[in-house]
């Protein structure tokens, strides 16, 4: 695999290696602010670091999701085809959470927290000036330089040509590896949907069973109430139904806290790499245009072969990058994948293992007592 | 004492047919018919079988059997039988008579309400019920003939008049109380198992959407591919097998839901002392109102007050003769009274004698089952979870392989 002198990439750096960190960087307590206009929240962000290139070891910034947006959107102009992380989306269609409830604003503060921090590791990334910028500038140092990028016109014309020159661009010269990709893509997109689809109704299903369950328990008490040779048995099975509620409950609490996230990062992941994809095919694409345009004008070759040359050497990076980061982020997924599944696994084991401990216990303190009675019928 | 039916001849309901025949009225009708083999048990001798007898019957003629123990023996808290309809049924299970796993359950409650039956002390020695299980034709007319229709208390069925009782057996009161109670806390119990059981039948089957979708995933992916495969088909055995594990549960709602038509049989007994002691109540009202009248007349003094009294005073006294006849028959119907009151108050004496035996017999034979039935519910459990704990132990190798 060539690489040019420009890539930045001679380093692969993996989730697990942490020990070789120099950036650690956290997102917490979430700030309501009402103004006359408009109500939102803020991050606190706080970044410890050792590097050279920081001013000072420890940073402390408020940060609001639109900061989020503008650092995520720098970071694509900038690296059109490395694989920004995920963030967590702007509203929440499936009206299980309201906007602003305790629970939505602490899922996407861990969500947040998440994309710093894949970020900071990710090996190129991890040097962008705005990401810098990010963690350490104050509230109006932020500001202002937010306004010294690219207009807001100039990049919407980024986008129309992206997307004008995605649809004719770059497909027939495309390399087989990148085909390969595309072809991966949507079947993981496809999967990864129906799985995101599937883990909710499994959550659905769960709490519908928990919310009976409930019920459950308590009938077998008030049954206990008007008997009274089995009313200790009564009262061990409503103990034994409560104590396997309060374990489902757990268990639901552990699909919430992990699966469904993680599912959801990678139904934004694929949306991501489709689109990382097609920015690569867009590179090509005006390389190939160019060629393709000066192709009937033999005699002007020479003038245009220093463009052509730079348009060569962008779709050459462009392609390494990609290559490089797609390898990266096929390890992380596998990693992602394996151990939050693993993870739901041992959440289930968990789950199964108190319920047994619990009836089991029962039935131990249910034979006792039938000894108990043998015994003493024995006895003259 | 004599030693019940059950312990010298075995009894199952071993089969279940759909028939098809002509009702009452000549229209045509599906139903099932149960084959009740019937065997004697004989002291153990090397290679001898009793043959095996066996007729049968439909659930009507179960019907008609219960009702005609129920009126023939109304101190005893008569056995049940399985529901005539499915009732507290979750969503898979079918509310069709016809379903195959409804007339299976419904056999097994029949082989248990026969069973039942034939270890009653004193169910057991019936002639009826004798004939049900041996003879073939003619019991129905057998039954009939017996008058007991007649004998029926078509108040019994009454559940919701109320009679008021002055002095009823406090320990009947509180056992129409409890069975009143067992009642509504076992239907309450049935219903909501049978949504728990919908529930948690959603969660397994959900879970069995995994296998495919892990499968079509792992024709993309190199590493993952086998993990992935392997961990699917475990979650589709996971998804199975919440088939079995609540077909077993509907077993345990089963024996719950007989105790809940105990309860009914057990009030029937309450509800037939207090018809009794009502009957004995306004029996001896009656007998001394008449033994009043006839005073009055005889002393031509009217100590209480009485519209009979007030009428004769305004619209004129009898005349001697008259007054004669009246007190002669009222003092016949006195001591025929008096005698009907004494026989009332022995027939209500022996039957809260020997319902009350019978109702102690019951406590324990519930106490006992139902601490059975909720230990078996334990244990139902504790597989359900063993085998959890087998799948996911299963998975979890497979995903960390991943």
């Amino acid at each position: 695999m060539p690489i040019s002198p420009s890539s930045m990439i001679n380093q692969y750096k993996f989730e697990d290696e942490s020990e070789l960190r120099d950036l650690f960087i956290t997102v917490d307590d979430p700030e309501s602010h009402i103004t006359a206009i408009e109500t939102f929240i803020t991050y606190r962000v706080v970044t410890k670091t050792s590097r050279g290139e920081f001013d000072s070891s420890e940073y402390e910034v408020r940060r609001r999701y639109q900061d989020f947006l503008w650092l995520k959107s720098r970071l694509e102009e900038a690296h059109p085809t490395l694989i920004i992380p995920p963030l967590p989306e702007k509203f929440i269609m499936k009206g299980m959470v309201e906007r602003f409830s305790d629970e939505f604003i602490e899922t996407r503060r861990k969500a947040l927290h998440k994309f710093l921090n894949r970020i900071a590791d990710h090996p190129t990334l991890t040097f962008n000036e705005d990401f810098k910028i990010f963690l350490t500038a104050q509230a109006w140092e932020l500001s202002s330089h937010k306004k010294q990028g690219p207009g807001l016109l100039s990049r919407m014309g980024q986008t129309v040509r992206a997307v004008a020159s995605s649809v004719r661009g770059g497909v027939k010269n495309r390399p087989e590896m990148f085909t390969e990709m595309n072809s991966y893509m949507e079947t993981f997109s496809q999967k990864i949907n129906v799985l995101d689809k599937i883990a909710h109704r499994i959550y659905k299903e769960e709490r519908e069973y928990f919310n009976e369950m409930k019920e459950y328990g308590p009938i077998h008490t008030l049954w206990s109430a008007s008997e009274e040779d089995i009313a200790e048995s009564l009262k061990g099975v409503a103990s034994c139904i409560d104590k396997c509620c309060k374990a489902t409950e757990k268990r639901m609490a552990g699909l919430s806290e992990n699966l469904l996230p993680i599912l959801h990062e990678y139904v934004l992941y694929s949306e991501i790499l489709m689109g990382v994809l097609k920015r690569r095919d867009h590179i090509q694409g005006e390389l190939d245009s160019r060629v393709d345009a000066l192709a009937s004008k033999k005699t002007e070759k020479d003038l245009f072969s220093e463009e052509i040359g730079k348009l060569e050497d962008k779709v050459e990076c462009a392609n390494n990058a990609l290559k490089a980061d797609w390898d990266r982020w096929k390890q992380n997924m596998q990693c992602d994948m394996r151990s939050t599944f693993t993870n739901v696994a041992e959440n289930n084991l968990r789950y199964y293992e108190e319920c047994l401990a619990t009836w089991e216990s029962f039935l131990a303190s249910q034979t006792v007592e039938l000894h108990v009675e043998e015994d003493s019928e024995d006895k003259p | 004492m004599e030693d019940c039916l059950a312990k010298k001849m075995e009894i199952t309901v071993s089969e279940a047919e759909k028939r098809t025949g002509r009702n009452a009225v000549n229209m045509q009708e599906t139903y099932t018919a149960y084959l009740i083999e019937t065997r004697a048990i004989e002291s153990q001798s090397e290679g001898q079988c009793a043959p095996v007898d066996s007729l049968w019957r439909r659930y009507s003629e179960f019907e008609l059997l219960r009702n005609y123990l129920s009126v023939t023996y109304p101190h005893i808290v008569v056995p049940p039988l399985p529901e005539k309809r499915a009732d507290f049924v979750w969503h898979k299970l079918s509310a069709d008579n016809m379903d195959p796993d409804f007339v299976e359950r419904r056999r097994i409650g029949l082989e248990n309400f026969l069973l039942r039956v034939a270890s009653h002390p004193v169910l057991c020695q019936d002639k009826i019920f004798y004939s049900f299980l041996t003879q073939e034709g003619g019991w129905k007319e057998m039954v009939n003939e017996t008058g007991f229709q007649l004998k029926a208390d078509s108040r019994l069925k009454a559940l919701n008049a109320t009679f008021r009782v002055k002095n009823p057996d406090k320990r009947f009161t509180e056992l129409k109380h409890y069975s009143d109670e067992l009642q509504s806390v076992i239907s309450h119990l049935l219903r909501v198992r049978a949504r728990v059981a919908d529930r948690l039948y959603g969660v397994y089957k959900v879970h069995g959407n995994y296998g495919r979708v892990f499968s079509e995933w792992s024709a993309i992916e190199k590493e993952m591919g086998d993990g992935l495969q392997s961990a699917g088909h475990h979650m589709d055995v996971y998804a199975a097998s919440i088939d079995d594990i609540l077909e077993e549960e509907e077993h345990y709602a089963d024996q719950l839901k007989e105790y809940l038509f105990y309860a009914e049989a057990l009030r029937a007994v309450c509800r037939k002392h207090e018809l009794m002691q009502y009957d004995l109540e306004m029996a001896a009202q009656d007998l001394t109102s008449k033994k009043q009248q006839c005073e009055e007349l005889a002393t031509g003094t009217v100590r209480t007050f009485s519209l009979k009294g007030m009428t004769s005073k305004l619209f004129g006294q009898e005349n001697p003769e008259q007054r004669e006849a009246k007190i002669k028959v009222l003092e016949e119907q006195i001591q025929e009274g008096e005698e009907q009151l004494k026989s009332k108050n022995l027939e209500g004496r022996d039957f809260v004698k020997s319902a009350w035996a019978d109702i102690e017999r019951f406590k324990e034979q519930k106490n006992h089952d139902l601490k059975e039935a909720l230990i078996s519910y334990a244990v139902m459990q504790i597989s359900m979870c063993k085998k959890g704990i087998q799948v996911w132990t299963n998975a979890k190798e497979c995903f960390s392989k991943m």
